[in-house]
């Protein structure tokens, strides 16, 4: 009933150099579609791909015969079906992923994220929207705005979507009436002012019948336009506002072939780039000048934000992967603590304190995330109390970073100020995060130099500073191997100190509890103590269950090399529960106990310990004794 | 500033390939590029080229024969082998040597063990942990939810519930031991894409995409390309010359044709542009297990 967009057109028969020629010049618009379950948005891209002859003889006789067979839509083609992917979901009848669709124009080629509208999917949402230019908000002129519409919209304001659509779909099951259209914009405007959406395109459509999205349907004589495509194919894109931008690239990867030649290649996140402008590297603050724009057909003249390329500098200045350059006249900053927006990705809750990696850029560090300074409800943008975040959840925290980073809030630069966080032992992605400012303290508070070095500190006591971390189940003997190790090294004159687990829960950390974000702090806290102490110069001894790997592994870090002896107290659940010196097993298994170690919490035994003790091969005195050979020899 | 310039499309996809090649290779302990020798291959080596210049590219290909690809094939990537300096690994599975597999007489077990097999033997044999294929997501529709990086067991499964999420340009290249990665630099690209860059960079590719007069059987439907003498003629079939043109190449017995009087790629695209069938029509591949045929190829390890 609609013309093709892709009209088959008369140059492609007739001069095909010719057409070739005008297609070199099309732009790309990366957009995405959100709508509901029954928004019909699968029929939208179906409707799209097919005027736009993405559709072949062969995919549609396909189309025709599954239509007919589990469509929805009686005789007619069922233009989900072309788009609704993987098996399961096609039994399920539902998108359950991100899909990426592809068609194109005379004017533009475009790539359309197609994400699925369930509450627990914002995660695809914002992995869809991450890469667009532009969102489609769908919505069912039957059925106004739903909390559905506000979630997407408020999704697309926050990943920085400018270019809004407000796309009121199936016009025709309301017999076109504007009324209903112009009561259905003038309540959007209403919510999108409220949560910071300056402009949206609102326009009346019906992705069933075709109507306003190749050209103006006469069903709705009372829209002057413009229709769906008219506008995608005009509408500007973000990487020519990127380009108006102060200089940035991240250094990706140093090209080296031979003594002669070095350059350092990357895709431009802003601004231009042209020989013999001045740059400098971040975070060093280095200077240079770039002398080349390096690529296979010859070398450049001048290169613009999207580009990937390689520049060569006039000077030897140190620069590596996770470096920044930038124009020399105004860089982006440098820090270790931010303020950002946290989008939860992963089944497992965020834990604040563990130490999870983010990827900005190209710079991968180490950071820790405290607890959400509150968590927003993504239907109703309220701002809510929260110790953590689940999968899906959106909030605001603080987090810090074991490096500077060289960053920009994501407002003004996407790449520097998009974040990943990686989880460090399932290598999962586990968040997406939006920088926003660095936190005033990380400029403020300096490590003060002080004359009596730790090394001082210990030579004073005549020995080498050491942790010996036990870990193990709640009775398995830590505090009591712990003590016997103690007492035979102050028999040998070396000054130590025991952290024990229950007593540090008395004082410093008797405000924590047992669950799993507090047992993070518990040993983060522990650790920094440790950690001071071996400063200090002491051989330190701690006795706590400590029963995550990751913050085991984020207390070695802490340390120097070598300091941190991990003394794994192995026994069998059985043993310890069997022994139950404090009695806590059977609360336990009684259900008085929540949280507790081995029963109804895990415990991840370390797989490479500097020490295993098995209680069951040794007796507490000799455990002691092989500790102490080990850290004495 | 004066002259603010907005990208093509072709720069755009350009640049987000080399981007993903190069985030490959600085993250990856082993990478290497699996080059079937097709158009899609084609761009993806030359996009390899333009991403490390004026280095080689620093990883080397790897083409998991069958011994049953067109001779042209094996006549370009020999050559495009020593054009790039780049190292080039061919892989025979070796059982299916053995065995005598072949496209005639064992149908899909052909595609299983030459390929999916041949392919997880030579990853396992040389310890790669990184490698890059040229599919490409407007394929298939399965392909439409692959992500760019692709993560696959110690036993080479993947598994559609566990893909990472992808935001921005970061991808998350971390994994465990034993455990490797898919790569798709060319993810975003459609067949015209591949067609108009191919033209604008004159990147060499196998002659077969041209049309020629070329002895040919019709088979179920299907115009197969006699290329060697190991082609195997029914009572009564002899080839007949006809000017063909082939859209994607793999094993010859197992290839449409088209026929086609496009000599040049211009005319090749122009072809491709008022075509009605879709590109993998001709592959017999797709057709195995009804509409899920290669989500399942898959998840048992295929690209």
């Amino acid at each position: 009933m609609t013309d093709p967009i892709y009209k088959t057109d008369a140059l492609i028969a007739d001069d095909i150099d010719q057409y070739l020629k005008v297609h070199e010049h099309k732009t790309m618009l990366r957009f995405i579609t959100c709508g509901s379950v029954d928004d019909g948005k699968s029929t939208l891209i179906g409707r799209l791909l097919y005027d736009s002859k993405m559709i072949f003889e062969d995919q549609l006789e396909a189309l025709q015969a599954d239509s007919k067979k589990v469509g929805t839509q009686g005789q007619e083609i069922d233009f989900a079906l072309l788009v609704d992917g993987l098996a399961a979901e096609r039994e399920q009848g539902i998108t359950i992923d991100v899909a990426y669709r592809f068609f194109a124009t005379e004017k533009r080629k475009f790539i359309v994220a197609d994400t699925p509208g369930h509450e627990q999917y914002t995660r695809n949402m914002v992995t869809g929207a991450s890469t667009a230019d532009l969102a489609v908000i769908l919505i069912d002129a039957r059925k106004g705005i739903l909390t559905q519409t506000r979630r997407h919209s408020y999704l697309a304001h926050l990943i920085g979507i400018r270019n809004i659509v407000l796309a009121v779909n199936k016009m025709d099951l309301v017999g076109y009436d504007q009324a209903v259209f112009d009561g259905i914009v003038k309540d959007y405007a209403a919510f999108a002012r409220s949560i910071g959406i300056t402009a949206f395109t609102p326009m009346p459509i019906s992705g069933f019948k075709g109507d306003n999205i190749t050209g103006l349907s006469p069903n709705t004589p009372w829209y002057r336009g413009p229709a769906l495509i008219e506008h995608l194919e005009t509408v500007d894109v973000n990487s020519a506002a990127d380009a108006d931008k102060p200089f940035r690239m991240a250094v990706q990867w140093v090209n080296r072939p031979n003594l002669d030649f070095r350059g350092f290649s990357g895709q431009i996140a802003t601004g231009s780039v042209r020989p013999g402008d001045a740059i400098r590297v971040l975070p060093s603050g280095k200077t240079s000048t770039i002398t080349r724009i390096v690529t296979l057909n010859g070398d450049l003249e001048e290169a613009v934000a999207g580009q990937s390329v390689t520049l060569c500098f006039a000077d030897e200045v140190d620069c590596s992967r996770g470096d920044v350059i930038a124009a020399s006249d105004s860089p982006p900053q440098v820090a270790d603590q931010f303020e950002a927006t946290i989008v939860w990705m992963a089944d497992e809750e965020m834990l604040p304190g563990r130490s999870y990696w983010l990827k900005i850029g190209t710079q991968t560090v180490t950071a820790t995330v405290q607890q959400p300074k509150y968590q927003v409800n993504v239907n109703t943008m309220e701002q809510l109390a929260a110790k953590t975040l689940e999968l899906n959840a959106i909030g605001v925290a603080n987090l810090s970073t074991d490096r500077q980073v060289v960053f920009e809030p994501y407002a003004d630069n996407r790449t520097l100020g998009g974040f990943i966080l990686i989880d460090k032992i399932t290598n999962a992605t586990v968040a997406a995060g939006m920088l926003h400012f660095s936190l005033r303290r990380a400029q403020n508070v300096h490590w003060q130099a002080t004359d009596v070095s730790r090394d001082f500190h210990a030579g004073l006591k005549n020995q080498k500073p050491a942790v010996l971390w036990f870990t193990g189940l709640s009775g398995a003997g830590k505090s009591t191997i712990a003590n016997l190790v103690e007492k035979r090294l102050a028999r040998m004159n070396r000054h130590t100190f025991l952290l024990d687990g229950d007593n540090v829960r008395h004082g410093l950390n008797k405000d924590l509890g047992f669950t799993d974000a507090d047992r993070v702090e518990n040993i983060r806290r522990v650790g920094e103590v440790a950690k001071l102490m071996t400063d200090a110069g002491l051989i330190v001894i701690t006795a706590f269950i400590s029963p995550f790997r990751a913050e085991r592994d984020m207390v070695r870090q802490m340390m120097q090399p070598g300091e941190f002896i991990e003394v794994h107290i192995d026994t069998s659940l059985a043993d310890a529960e069997a022994r139950d010196v404090k009695g806590l097993y059977k609360k336990a298994r009684a259900g008085q106990l929540k949280n507790f170690t081995g029963i109804d919490s895990p415990y991840e035994a370390p797989e490479d310990p500097e020490i295993r003790i098995d209680t069951a091969d040794m007796t507490a005195e000799e455990a002691a004794e092989a500790i102490v050979a080990r850290l004495i020899p | 500033m004066a002259d603010v310039k907005t990208l093509t499309h072709l720069e755009r996809l350009e640049a987000e390939s080399i981007h993903i090649l190069r985030e490959v290779v600085a993250e990856a302990e082993k990478p290497v590029m699996l080059y079937s020798v097709g158009k899609d291959s084609a761009v993806m080596l030359h996009l390899a080229r333009k991403a490390f210049y004026p280095s080689p590219p620093p990883f080397p290909l790897l083409h998991v024969d069958t011994t049953w690809k067109f001779q042209e094939m094996y006549k370009l990537r020999d050559r495009m082998a020593q054009e790039s300096g780049m190292e080039l690994l061919v892989y025979h599975n070796q059982e299916a040597m053995d065995r005598g597999i072949n496209p005639f007489d064992h149908g899909a077990l052909h595609t299983d063990m030459w390929k999916t097999e041949g392919l997880k033997q030579a990853l396992n044999l040389h310890g790669f942990d990184a490698a890059f294929g040229g599919a490409r997501r407007d394929e298939e529709k399965s392909r439409a939810k692959e992500r760019i990086f692709s993560f696959r067991t110690a036993s080479h499964g993947w598994d559609p519930k566990k893909q990472r999420p992808e935001l921005w340009n970061l991808y998350n290249a971390r994994k465990h031991k034993g455990e490797s990665i898919r790569v798709f630099p060319i993810s975003n690209w459609t067949e015209l894409d591949i067609w108009q860059y191919i033209h604008l960079n004159n990147v060499p590719i196998v002659p077969l995409y041209f049309a020629d007069i070329r002895p040919t059987v019709e088979r179920d439907g299907m115009l197969l390309m006699v290329d060697d003498d190991r082609f195997p003629l029914m009572p009564g079939e002899t080839p007949v010359m006809r000017s063909i043109r082939f859209r994607t190449l793999g094993c010859y017995p197992l290839t449409g044709a088209v026929e086609s009087t496009a000599k040049t790629l211009p005319e090749v695209i122009q072809e491709t542009l008022l075509t009605t069938t879709s590109e993998r029509q001709g592959r017999a591949i797709d057709k195995d297990a009804g509409g899920a045929g290669m989500e399942k190829k898959k998840q048992e390890g295929y690209f």
